[in-house]
């Protein structure tokens, strides 16, 4: 067998399990779960085929466009914030020695909560005076009270703030580690050459962090679509309001599987869920690969 | 990183300060959570971090009075398990798809990712099914199962092995390691601070999960943390002393496991005169 | 665990409830009386925390597992009854004849074409909490409660408190559709306005009307007119009113136990003001039901479990443990029950109270608070958002009764 082969035949070798058991336990479920959205379906009773009619339905339903809207609104602005915010701080990190344990370690604590706790103590922090530390900091410097979540402008916003603040910890690392493998001699070349900050972020620092910078936009890209966590635990009864303001799609997912057992629906939606995940995904692979 | 010296940089103390202000935000909202655990039940929207009457009654009940310790111990067994699984398996399969060339290999990666796609939500119910069918339900091997292999992971080592230079991985092969060996000792090693990370989210992911625990498990003996917590969640109030408390807790074995692997990913790679 | 002992055979059923620390333990002494009466019939209780109750009820049932006898929202049963998860109660056990005499009328919503399928063993009805300390700041008798709604609003005007900018630092009245307002809404302020909720048979939507209007006119203008409130201040009524920053709140017999653990709040409870002579209350309860998956023994057994814990004994346990209300009139009419301090008047309101045949309880609860925050945060008019809830209320109405 030539050397190709050989090689061939020992990377099927090594994935063979794995691969065994992302049919099993992903796409075996994520198939019955794409049949599904092609049935009307309520849990317990039989399955009836209906066609597309779970999809034609959402086609018209105005909430289902305002979801996909605000689904979109977490991507659009989580991802950028989230990133530049990211990495500017790593890069910081990077570059101080004086404390750098602890100051890393702040940065990234919020990380290692239980989302449960921290929604509530940002919703209590959104709160308006007497109990609501932002409003009565505001207050204090002579600013107008902010809504925040009970306002339908401002509590998108308000909700997608946790979810930065909590996943930048992530980012950082990631970032951090990117940083860390970039080897020193590349630096040292540049700062022997003269050249500036700006110059060496630009055409060493940035080029060399490209695998690092395509997998964490790609990973928050279907972080921020895929948010549900901090609107569930923000929102009156988990309802991504006020008025489905801050509703994304996997609530409305959850909501039609576990409250309404309308399976069938909720499929429907995770297939739209999925192909665009797919699409974005595919998309920023091609993009940031080739650009 | 080895520094040339050099007189601190007004540049720099600007870049700490203004590092050290965000390092406060962003724990503001936890030195709160601290704060309300040790806070009785009707005094927790007061604003002031240390309460009239501060409290422990909160922790001894958590302590004494549910059965947290159970809980953390399942939590740790599932977390642990999954983090080690995960590391294997999403390394070798990253590795694989990173430094082998054959027929496929692009289908599998974009198949391996588009697991990531489908909110847990949706697939709960087949699981619950595959468990059951399997005998799995209420079980240690029926918590873990769904997280010992995960697109994420995969996806992480992929990239960071795409930068292991080949020559290290011929010069193995000319000197007669098998590829598994190669694969375990040169490497791995190269991307420790990859695998630390991704030990880190994989710990906490797991540490976290709620949905799946919370379907699989019926005796209150298997409760992870998250699902026994939740208990404090009524019909119409929920006790959010202790939450927080619970949460409070909760966060420590997570900080430990970070500080634990932080040194790893901050040591870095040293790949000498190789690359460049 | 089969005993070893003279008993041969002995049936095992499953009962799930969701975790509630005094329901729990009421029920376990239930459940040792029962089984101490019925050697033959063994009963495990497992129970789930309450946020999740109704996801593991659905994974459980879509797998064919689950209990025998389940615990459920009354106002679940018509999703329970779509799943086929729910089966009915044998005439045999359970007389419909017996239930209407015995029990109060609002259980009746357990019927569906004409058989019971689920029986409570406490009910629960809204009260008027006040905050005697805050009375007293604001001059008032702390003794005496608002008895109409037009007191209510006076009263709530003097109770407001604001701080040097403006802003609302106590609400008089606490309002937050999310909790039960949305049931003081239907039940009570639609009714006392010369309205009702829905038709005679539950079909149709009626509350878009003049007194509907002026129903939810009064409501919404606690907070634009009368300015005695902000919707959702502190987040919710209890909290609030547990921190002594609302004078005024509605809520259910449930919220005593919550109160009684405020270590600073001295609190009095009335029964809900009136309006133009009218009262009216609105109950809600649990109840247990058997399950498709009990048949044969079990389910003999099952329906033996169910008649025990909706006893009248079981009833007066349950008032003394965990404090609900019976849900038979002999016992709830007990002098020493309708008299007492705390229960009086939420047992009394039970004489005049409504349930609410909810198709989906959620979403109809929704309409309410989407209706309120069109008017409060869009600044629509009363007229043209109540219209816009009765349509969508209607839509799920209609929805839920073609399954």
């Amino acid at each position: 067998m030539s050397i190709d082969k050989k090689r061939a035949v020992t990377a099927w070798c090594f994935i063979s399990v794995p691969i065994v058991y992302f049919i099993l336990v992903r796409f075996y479920p994520t198939l019955d779960a794409f049949s599904i959205s092609l049935t009307d379906w309520n849990i317990v009773g039989k399955k009836t085929y209906i066609g597309f009619d779970n999809f034609v339905r959402l086609w018209h339903d105005p909430v289902f466009w305002q979801v996909l809207g605000n689904t979109f609104e977490y991507l659009l602005l989580g991802v950028p914030i989230s990133l530049i915010l990211s990495f500017i701080v790593a890069h910081s990190l990077d570059q101080i020695r004086f404390g750098h344990g602890v100051l890393r370690a702040c940065y990234f604590i919020p990380f290692l909560t239980t989302a449960v706790a921290m929604a509530w103590v940002w919703r209590w922090f959104y709160q308006p005076v007497p109990v609501g530390m932002i409003n009565l900091a505001l207050g204090q410097m002579g600013i107008k009270q902010l809504d925040f979540l009970r306002s339908t402008t401002e509590a998108l916003p308000a909700v997608l703030a946790p979810a930065i603040w909590a996943g930048l910890g992530f980012q950082i690392v990631i970032f951090m580690a990117g940083l860390r493998a970039i080897p020193q001699s590349y630096y040292e070349a540049a700062k022997i050459d003269g050249a500036s900050g700006f110059r060496i972020l630009r055409e060493i620092t940035l080029p060399q962090l490209r695998p690092t910078i395509v997998f964490l936009t790609v990973i928050s890209s279907i972080g921020f679509l895929r948010i549900f966590d901090q609107v569930y635990n923000m929102t009156q009864e988990g309802e991504g309001g006020p008025l489905n303001a801050t509703r994304p799609l996997v609530l409305h997912i959850y909501k039609a599987a576990f409250e309404r057992f309308e399976m069938g629906m909720a499929a429907a939606q995770t297939v739209v869920l999925f192909t665009i995940l797919l699409i974005i995904t595919i998309i920023q692979l091609r993009v940031l690969k080739n650009g | 990183m080895a520094e040339i010296k050099a007189p601190i940089r007004p540049g720099k103390i600007i870049i700490w300060c203004l590092l050290f202000i965000g390092a406060v935000i962003m724990m503001t909202p936890i030195i709160f959570m601290f704060s309300a655990s040790f806070k009785y039940n009707d005094e927790i929207y007061e604003l002031a971090l240390i309460s009239s009457e501060p409290t422990l009654s909160n922790y001894i009940y958590l302590f004494e009075n549910t059965e947290f310790l159970l809980w953390f111990k399942n939590s740790i067994l599932v977390a642990l398990a999954s983090t080690v699984s995960v590391l294997f398996f999403d390394s070798l399969v990253g590795y694989t798809l990173a430094k082998f060339r054959f027929r496929g290999r692009k289908l599998v990666f974009i198949a391996i990712l588009s697991t990531l796609m489908i909110p847990t939500e949706m697939l709960v119910i087949p699981w619950y099914i595959l468990a059951r069918d399997f005998g799995l339900l209420d079980s240690y091997i029926g918590l873990i199962f769904p997280g010992i292999m995960t697109g994420l992971g995969v996806f992480l080592m992929k990239q960071f092995f795409e930068s292991v230079p080949d020559d290290y991985l011929d010069a193995a092969r000319i000197d007669g390691l098998s590829e598994f060996r190669i694969f375990t000792q040169i490497a791995m090693p190269l991307v420790a601070p990859a695998l630390s990370a991704l030990a880190i989210f994989t710990f906490l992911g797991n540490w976290t999960a709620f949905l799946w625990p919370l379907i699989v498990t019926s005796s209150a003996e298997l409760f992870t943390i998250p699902v026994g917590l939740s208990s404090f969640s009524g019909e119409f109030q929920s006790e959010w002393e202790m939450i927080m408390t619970g949460a409070a807790v909760a966060t420590l074995p997570t900080l430990l496991v970070f500080l634990f692997l932080q040194r790893y990913i901050i040591r870095g790679v040293i790949l000498g005169g190789l690359k460049g | 665990m089969l005993p070893i002992a003279a008993v041969a055979h002995a049936v095992e059923i499953d009962y799930w409830q969701y975790s509630y620390k005094s329901r729990v333990d009421a029920m376990d002494r239930l459940i040792a009386a029962f089984e101490a009466e019925n050697p033959d019939i063994k009963v495990h209780q497992t129970t789930f925390p309450y946020a999740q109750y109704r996801t593991k009820v659905a994974a459980a049932v879509s797998a064919g597992e689950g209990p025998d006898v389940v615990q459920l929202y009354y106002g679940w049963l018509d999703d329970y009854l779509n799943a086929g998860i729910l089966k009915p109660l044998s005439e045999e056990n359970f007389p419909a004849a017996e239930i209407e005499k015995d029990f109060f009328p609002i259980v009746h919503n357990m019927k569906a074409d004409g058989q019971y399928f689920a029986l409570p063993t406490a009910v629960r009805s809204l009260g008027l909490f006040w905050n005697k300390k805050l009375f007293r700041e604001a001059g008032l008798d702390p003794d005496i409660p608002p008895k109409t709604l037009d007191e209510l609003a006076d009263f709530a005007k003097k109770l407001t408190k604001h701080d040097r900018a403006g802003n609302i630092i106590q609400v008089g009245i606490t309002i937050g559709p999310i909790d039960q307002d949305h049931n003081w809404w239907r039940e009570v302020l639609v009714r006392q306005f010369g309205g009702t909720p829905y038709n005679a048979d539950n079909t149709k939507v009626t509350y878009d009307d003049e007194a509907g209007i002026q129903a939810f006119d009064y409501y919404a203008g606690l907070v634009t007119d009368h300015k005695v409130s902000v919707v959702d201040f502190m987040d919710k009524g209890e909290i609030a009113f547990k921190a002594g920053r609302a004078a005024i709140h509605i809520d259910g017999s449930f919220a005593l136990s919550t109160f009684d653990r405020a270590r600073r709040l001295d609190y009095g409870v009335a029964e809900l003001p009136t309006y133009d002579g009218i009262k009216s209350n609105f109950a809600s309860y649990w109840v247990n039901g058997i399950t498709s998956k009990a048949t044969g023994e079990k389910r003999e057994a099952a329906e033996k479990f169910l008649k025990f814990i909706t006893s009248e004994k079981a009833m007066q346990l349950w008032l003394d443990q965990v404090g609900e209300l019976p849900a038979r009139r002999a016992v709830a009419n007990r002098p020493e029950n309708r008299d007492n301090p705390k229960f009086g008047p939420f047992i009394r309101g039970l004489d005049y109270a409504h349930s609410t045949k909810f198709y989906s309880e959620a979403e109809q609860r929704r309409t309410v608070v989407d209706m309120l925050d069109r008017v409060v945060l869009n600044g629509m008019s009363v007229a043209r958002s109540l219209r816009i809830a009765a349509e969508e209320d209607q839509a799920i109405i209609d929805k839920a009764r073609m399954k």
